[in-house]
C-alpha cells in the first residue's frame, strides 16, 4: 500500500533579524490510508508549524511534502489553494465554523467550493451529520450549538469532501473531558472506515487512545514514535511516562522543559504554536 | 460562490446590514436634497431669463452684467433691429413689487417685469391671451403664481409700489398665465413695457426720462448658432453696450456663482463623508471577521472569492440604501409645500445617484485589501 503522506527531511527555520530559530527539523515520516496519527509534544516542539506545512499554509525551508504524490513544494499558492480544498480535511482548536452558515451549509461549503455540491452529495452531507449527531441540529447556526457539537460539524466538515488527509489542530482544546473524548473517537472511527489519513495534534495525552501511531515531538525533531499498541495505551493512561513528566494518570500532558528540551530555541519556535 | 457568501451573511445579520443600509439612505437623502437645493435656488435665480425666447441679452457697458444697474434706451432698439442677423429685439425692464390680497393673505413679493407684447422677453402664455397693447393695464402672471395663490384669468389683482416714500397701488387685469417664470428668487408679473415704466417704483413721481429706458435688451437672432459672432457685431455696431448669451447673464448675476460653489462644496464634503463612513465600517467589520476569512482561506477559499464577497456586499447594501434614500427623497419632494426652493431633475438626480452607488465601492476598497492580507495562519493563531 502506498503512503498517502510522505515527508523528507523537512526543515522549517524562522529568521527574525540575526536569529535563526529552526522550528521543525529534519522531519521524515509516512502516514497510510486508514492511518490516524498523533502528533505530540510540548508547547515550542514544532508540531503545529508541521501541521501548517502539510496543509500548504506553511512553505518548508528544506525537505519535501509528497500528499497523493502531489509535491507541495512545487506547487504555486492558487495550486496549493485549489490543493487544500481537494485533498485536505482540516479542523482548527476553535472558531472553526462560518458563524452565518447553518451546520448543513458549513458542511456544504466545502461542496460549493468544489462545486461538487449535488443532491447526491448534500445528501451525504446530512447522512454524515446524522452519523456525528446532528440529524436534529442541521438548520441551525454555529452559535446555537455547543462546543463539541461545532467541533463535530467542523469533523463532517473536514471528510465530506473526499480528502486524502485531515489535519486536526487541537480538536479538544475548547472542549471539556466527555465531549473531547466523543469527538475524538468519532473522528477516529470516520478516519478509519473511510481510510483516509489522518493527523491530530493535541496536547491531551489521553484522546492518544483512539489513534495508530504516537509521533512525539521536541525541538523540532522526531523524539520518538510510538507505534505499539500496548505502549500507546499505557501512555494515554498517562503510566508509563509518570516518572517522566510532572502530571499524572488522566490529567493533560504537560512535559517538564528543562527535563526533555536540550535546547532552547524550540520554544522560540512558537511564533504560531 | 462570492454571492452565497455575501447574500448569506447580509441575510443572517439582517439588522446590523439594514441599519447601515439605512445610514446609507440618509447620506442619500442629504446630498440629494443639497443637489436638489442647488437646482431649485439656481432655478429661481434663472427661470426667466433661462427660458428666455432670444438668443442674446444686450447690457450697459461696465456694468458688470448687472440687470438692475443696467440701462439701455429704447432708442437703441431701431439701430439693433437693422444689423443683418438680427431677428427681433424687445426690451425689457425688471423691479420689484408687491402683490396684495384682498383677503388679509400676506402680501407677494412678486417681479415686476416690462415686456414688449409679441417681441423677445415676452413669455408664452398657456392659458388666457398674451398682453395686446403697449400701455394697457393687462398683466400675465407666472404659473406658480395662479397654483398657489389662486389666481385665474380674468381676476383682477393689485399691486403696490413704492414711489417716493409712498405706497402706489395698482390694479391690473389678469390676461394670460405662464407657466414658471422666476426671477431673482421672486415670481414674475409681467405687463406691457410702458405700464412698467409708470407703475415700477421711483425714487420720485414722473421722474422717468423722456426717452423709455429698459434694463436690457433681449435679441433673437435669425441663425442662433452665430452666438459669439453676433455678439461682437452688436457691440461694435451699437455703442456703449455688452451683449452676452443668456448662460453668461444668469451666471452674472449676484450671488449665483458663489451660491453653486457653496452646494456644489457641500455635496462634494457629503459624498467624502459618505466614502469614509462606508469605507469605516467595512472596514471594522473586516478587521472582526478576520478569524472567519482565515478559516475560509485554510479550508482553500480563493482569494477571488474573498475579496468578491466584501465587494458585493457593499454592492448590496449601497444599492439598498440609496434605493431607500432616493424613494425617501422623492415622496419627501412631494410632500414639501409649493416655494420651497427644491428641484429634483433627471439628469442631476440620476448623475447625483451614480456618485452615491461608486461611494459603497470606493469606500469599501481598504476592506478589500484589508481581507486579500489575512494571512490564515495568524488568523487562526496557529
Amino acid at each position: 500500500m502506498e503512503p498517502i503522506l510522505v515527508t523528507d527531511a523537512v526543515t522549517k527555520i524562522y529568521e527574525t533579524g540575526n536569529l535563526k530559530v529552526k522550528a521543525v527539523d529534519q522531519v521524515s515520516l509516512e502516514i497510510y490510508p486508514g492511518e490516524f496519527v498523533a502528533l505530540v509534544g510540548p508547547s515550542g516542539s514544532g508540531k503545529t508549524t508541521m501541521l501548517a506545512m502539510l496543509a500548504g499554509l506553511l512553505n518548508a525551508t528544506q525537505g519535501t511534502i509528497r500528499i497523493d504524490s502531489h509535491e507541495l513544494g512545487k506547487l504555486s499558492e492558487k495550486e496549493k489553494t485549489r490543493f487544500r480544498r481537494e485533498k485536505i480535511g482540516f479542523t482548527f482548536q476553535a472558531n472553526n465554523l462560518i458563524p452565518y452558515l447553518t451546520a448543513l451549509e458549513n458542511v456544504e461549503l466545502m461542496l460549493r467550493l468544489n462545486s461538487t455540491n449535488s443532491k447526491y452529495c448534500r445528501e451525504e452531507a446530512i447522512k454524515l451529520l446524522g452519523r456525528l449527531g446532528l440529524s436534529d441540529r442541521l438548520n441551525n447556526l454555529p452559535k446555537q450549538l455547543s462546543g463539541g457539537q461545532q467541533q463535530r460539524v467542523a469533523i463532517a466538515r473536514a471528510l465530506i469532501h473526499d480528502p486524502s488527509l485531515v489535519l486536526a489542530d487541537e480538536p479538544t482544546a475548547a472542549l471539556d473531558t466527555e465531549r473531547a473524548f466523543q469527538v475524538v473517537q468519532i473522528f477516529s472511527e470516520l478516519i478509519h472506515e473511510q481510510k483516509r489519513a489522518g493527523i491530530m495534534v493535541t496536547h491531551d495525552m489521553r484522546m492518544t487512545q483512539y489513534v495508530d501511531r504516537v509521533i512525539q515531538m521536541v525541538d523540532g525533531k522526531i523524539y520518538k514514535i510510538i507505534n505499539d499498541r500496548a505502549e500507546i495505551d499505557a501512555l494515554a493512561a498517562g503510566g508509563r511516562y509518570e516518572a517522566e513528566n510532572t502530571t499524572k494518570k488522566g490529567e493533560i500532558f504537560e512535559m517538564k522543559e528543562n527535563q526533555v528540551m536540550t535546547l532552547n530555541n524550540g520554544l522560540l519556535a512558537g511564533a504560531g504554536d | 460562490m462570492a454571492f452565497y457568501l455575501a447574500s448569506r451573511e447580509i441575510w443572517r445579520n439582517k439588522g446590523r446590514f439594514f441599519l447601515f443600509s439605512l445610514v446609507i439612505a440618509l447620506i442619500t437623502i442629504l446630498v440629494l436634497f443639497i443637489a436638489a437645493l442647488a437646482q431649485g435656488l439656481a432655478q429661481a435665480n434663472k427661470e426667466y431669463i433661462e427660458k428666455l425666447n432670444a438668443e442674446l441679452i444686450v447690457f450697459q457697458e461696465k456694468v458688470e452684467l448687472s440687470t438692475t444697474t443696467s440701462r439701455v434706451g429704447l432708442d437703441k432698439l431701431n439701430n439693433l433691429r437693422r444689423i443683418p442677423g438680427v431677428a427681433d429685439v424687445g426690451a425689457i425692464g425688471f423691479s420689484s413689487a408687491s402683490l396684495e390680497f384682498s383677503n388679509q393673505q400676506n402680501s407677494l413679493d412678486v417681479a415686476l417685469i416690462g415686456v414688449q407684447p409679441g417681441k423677445p422677453g415676452m413669455p408664452p402664455v398657456f392659458s388666457g391671451n398674451s398682453i395686446r397693447s403697449n400701455r394697457g393695464y393687462q398683466a400675465v402672471i407666472d404659473g406658480a403664481i395662479a397654483s398657489r395663490n389662486g389666481v385665474r384669468v380674468g381676476d383682477k389683482i393689485t399691486i403696490k409700489t413704492i414711489v417716493g416714500s409712498e405706497d402706489k397701488f395698482y390694479q391690473l387685469d389678469v390676461v394670460g398665465i405662464t407657466d414658471g417664470r422666476q426671477y431673482f428668487y421672486q415670481p414674475s408679473i409681467f405687463v406691457p413695457f410702458e405700464t412698467w415704466d409708470k407703475i415700477r417704483p421711483q425714487a420720485a413721481e414722473g421722474q422717468g426720462q423722456s426717452n423709455l429706458v429698459a434694463n436690457v435688451l433681449a435679441v433673437k437672432l435669425t441663425n442662433p448658432q452665430d452666438l459669439k459672432i453676433m455678439a461682437a457685431t452688436i457691440e461694435s455696431q451699437v455703442s456703449g453696450v455688452e451683449v452676452v448669451d443668456r448662460k453668461t447673464a444668469y451666471e452674472s448675476s449676484p450671488g449665483y456663482s458663489a451660491q453653486q460653489s457653496t452646494l456644489n462644496t457641500q455635496q462634494g464634503f457629503t459624498l467624502l463623508i459618505g466614502i469614509l463612513v462606508i469605507g469605516g465600517f467595512f472596514q471594522i467589520q473586516t478587521l472582526q471577521k478576520v478569524p472567519q476569512i482565515g478559516v475560509l482561506k485554510a479550508i482553500g477559499t480563493g482569494n477571488l472569492i474573498v475579496a468578491y464577497t466584501v465587494i458585493l456586499q457593499i454592492i448590496l447594501v449601497t444599492i439598498i440604501g440609496v434605493a431607500i434614500g432616493s424613494i425617501s427623497t422623492i415622496l419627501l419632494t412631494l410632500a414639501l409645500p409649493g416655494g420651497i426652493p427644491i428641484m429634483l431633475t433627471g439628469n442631476t438626480t440620476i448623475l447625483t445617484i451614480f456618485t452615491l452607488l461608486m461611494i459603497g465601492p470606493l469606500g469599501g476598497l481598504v476592506s478589500v485589501r484589508l481581507a486579500l492580507k489575512v494571512e490564515p495562519l495568524t488568523a487562526l493563531g496557529m
